[in-house]
């Protein structure tokens, strides 16, 4: 089953038939993504990983998931992605299935890359997503260049990218950015600011206040959003893309968020203020879209907790999948270098 | 009429441009000015903004845009202003570019060309052959001609290959190298040495604008008796070891020659494969022939006594026939 169906399983698609209000479908589907992403990185980092089932880093988006669920939801089929290591449900939305996400972390050739890659670094061009590389803020230029390639050929789509705070401390950033405003490319800029790159908090990264304060240096708008608001990501990515689409240029969005966990799984993060997760956790972007559809009538807690359920059984099957999925063989080490 | 190799050059990509309609070309000063060397000189006019792209002075972004752009269809030919600044660049051409296709099966077709190479007083910053750091990364072909045949040959075959190509042009070539080439269309096959010259006494395995140097020890060698046989690789990566060991065969020694510096350089590469797999056949060590290893020196006499020159060739080809 695809990830994207579901939403199409029975429970769901009740839900959905009786919601008169569109926004009541729209937080079904945040929550639906929102759920999964927490879920799956749940069981990566705290079971998997612990178990040593997992080869290499974990790196997750716990508390970031509303960034890439309502960015990914408001992009059309047509837009590229890019995702960055912590965006994992931009992927479901593409109709990447967990059990290949279980897979690329597990190094199986059931992972996007086959076990040639690990953790986030994965793409697929059939469904339009990009992999990054680890120089975090490399993706910018091109993503620029995937955007100038559809307004080369007159598409309607538009790319997004996505990147954290620590990337736009890199020359790459500046320079896409720069390249993609002079050449009025279709290119979103999604930063998701959790506060930290790795250890470094934002004050040694950089003095302006805002990531957003940098879109004016490259004259393309930029905005200030609510990172833990799925609605609000999502609004604010249909007003970007809608700029991109009109040949208006490139657009900035800094959702501002907060990493509820270390770099990785290996990190304990004991550098960050203990009261900041707190503070932060009482903005949880899953609980908040649960809140909003109780206080609306939308979903019972009944609902919410069965939905929850079926989300939990597909990624126990996920993960059965994936760990019966073959390691690649080592005689294909020297395939696909070149064509 | 004899076309120079920097013609050459230009002729290639023009048909390029004709021939499909999704190959287009970027770099700094490339379109109202025709670039600094004027490869791109009045494409602007014929193919029109939106394929000859003037970028801003930011070579990680025009790298980068050339990836983002092939994986969605485009062919993209970037122009480095001059390979000295490829480094720049070299975290998109090495680690983004080279390795999307083991990754995750993404081909990248673009071209970087890289005009290349000192005899010019261009000093530190305007003379080096870069050309070795990105034969040490899998994923990237490594193309450097010699003559207006293969210039042109070669640029086409690199923009229609599906891989990343990094095409090095010698700057010294441009105007001092020309030939009549065939009225008809034809490409070079990426891949393939050739034998530049025939000899038996000796072979010196060379690229770029070291085939001339070759070349004109070669003739002074002639006088004294000793024929040089020069293989030019025409491309680095992939190798064509089976020209390579074939003239060393024959001849039973081998000089190896580049312009690049000594340490590092791809010479060291081919002297290894000659020695691993045709020692049997040598009647003396494999020698190399390189700049030594500083950076390249502006002053007209230090860079003269810098690069690799004929006389510097004579007298090791006797050393090596002496041996």
């Amino acid at each position: 089953m695809a990830a994207t169906e579901l939403l199409a399983l029975p429970g769901a698609s009740r839900l959905l038939d009786e919601a008169p209000d569109p926004n009541a479908e729209l937080a079904q589907r945040f929550h639906t993504y929102m759920f999964l992403m927490r879920e799956v990185e749940e069981r990566i980092e705290k079971k998997l990983y612990r178990q040593g089932k997992i080869a290499g880093g974990v790196y997750v988006g716990r508390g970031q998931e509303a960034i890439s669920t309502g960015a990914a939801l408001a992009a059309d089929p047509e837009d590229i992605l890019f995702p960055c290591h912590r965006d994992m449900a931009a992927y479901f939305i593409r109709g990447v299935h967990p059990r290949q996400i279980f897979a690329q972390y597990m190094g199986r050739v059931g992972g996007l890359t086959q076990g040639r890659d690990g953790n986030m670094h994965m793409g697929d061009l059939r469904l339009k997503i990009v992999a990054i590389i680890s120089a975090i803020g490399a993706a910018i230029p091109v993503a620029a260049g995937a955007a100038f390639a559809q307004k080369y050929k007159g598409e309607s789509g538009v790319t997004l990218c996505f990147f954290g705070d620590g990337a736009t401390s890199r020359g790459d950033w500046h320079e896409g950015v720069n390249f993609a405003a002079v050449l009025k490319l279709p290119l979103v800029l999604i930063c998701n600011n959790n506060q930290y790159a790795y250890s470094t908090p934002l004050d040694k990264q950089m003095v302006c206040p805002n990531i957003a304060d940098r879109g004016p240096a490259y004259g393309i708008p930029a905005e200030i959003v609510d990172g833990n608001d799925a609605f609000a990501v999502y609004e604010a990515t249909h007003r970007a893309a809608q700029h991109a689409r009109a040949g208006l240029g490139p657009y900035l969005l800094e959702c501002k968020t907060f990493r509820m966990t270390g770099h990785a799984a290996h990190d304990a993060a004991g550098y960050v203020p203990q009261q900041l997760f707190a503070e932060w956790a009482a903005k949880d972007p899953i609980l908040r879209v649960e809140q909003l559809m109780l206080e609306k009538g939308w979903k019972t807690r009944a609902e919410i907790d069965a939905a929850c359920a079926r989300i939990r059984q597909e990624v126990d099957e996920a993960i059965q999948w994936a760990e019966q999925s073959p390691y690649p063989d080592p005689a294909t080490l020297l395939d696909r270098v070149y064509e | 009429m004899p076309t120079t190799y920097l013609e050459a050059i230009r002729q290639g990509i023009w048909e390029e441009m004709e021939r499909d309609p999704n190959v287009f070309l970027l770099g700094e000063d490339i379109g109202a000015y025709g670039g600094a060397f004027k490869i791109t000189a009045g494409m602007l006019e014929k193919f029109g903004e939106r394929r000859v792209v003037d970028t801003p002075l930011a070579e990680a972004a025009i790298a980068g845009a050339a990836i983002g752009a092939s994986m969605f269809g485009l062919r993209p030919v970037a122009e480095m202003q001059f390979s000295d600044f490829i480094t720049c660049a070299f975290d998109q051409i090495v680690n983004f570019a080279a390795k999307c296709r083991y990754r995750w099966n993404a081909g990248v077709p673009m071209v970087i060309r890289a005009p290349s190479g000192g005899g010019n007083r261009g000093g530190p910053f305007h003379s080096q052959n870069p050309e070795a750091w990105f034969t040490h990364v899998p994923g990237l072909k490594v193309i450097a001609p010699a003559t207006a045949y293969d210039a042109k040959g070669l640029i086409k075959s690199a923009i229609r290959d599906n891989d990343p190509v990094l095409y090095f042009e010698h700057k010294g070539l441009y105007r001092r190298i020309k030939e009549d080439l065939p009225e008809a269309e034809y490409t070079v096959p990426i891949g393939k040495a050739r034998v530049f010259r025939e000899g038996t006494d000796v072979s010196i395995i060379t690229y770029g604008a070291m085939v001339y140097t070759a070349q004109e020890a070669a003739e002074k060698l002639a006088a004294e008796g000793i024929s040089v046989e020069i293989v030019d690789l025409r491309t680095l990566v992939p190798l064509d070891e089976e020209t390579i060991l074939a003239s060393v065969r024959k001849t039973s020694r081998a000089i190896v020659l580049h312009e690049d510096t000594l340490t590092g350089g791809f010479g060291g590469e081919i002297a290894a494969r000659i020695t691993e797999r045709a020692f049997d056949c040598l009647d003396a060590p494999v020698v190399r022939i390189a700049s030594p290893d500083t950076p390249i020196p502006y002053s007209p006499p230090l860079e003269d006594a810098f690069l690799p020159n004929a006389d510097k060739v004579v007298e090791k080809v006797r050393w090596l026939c002496a041996y």
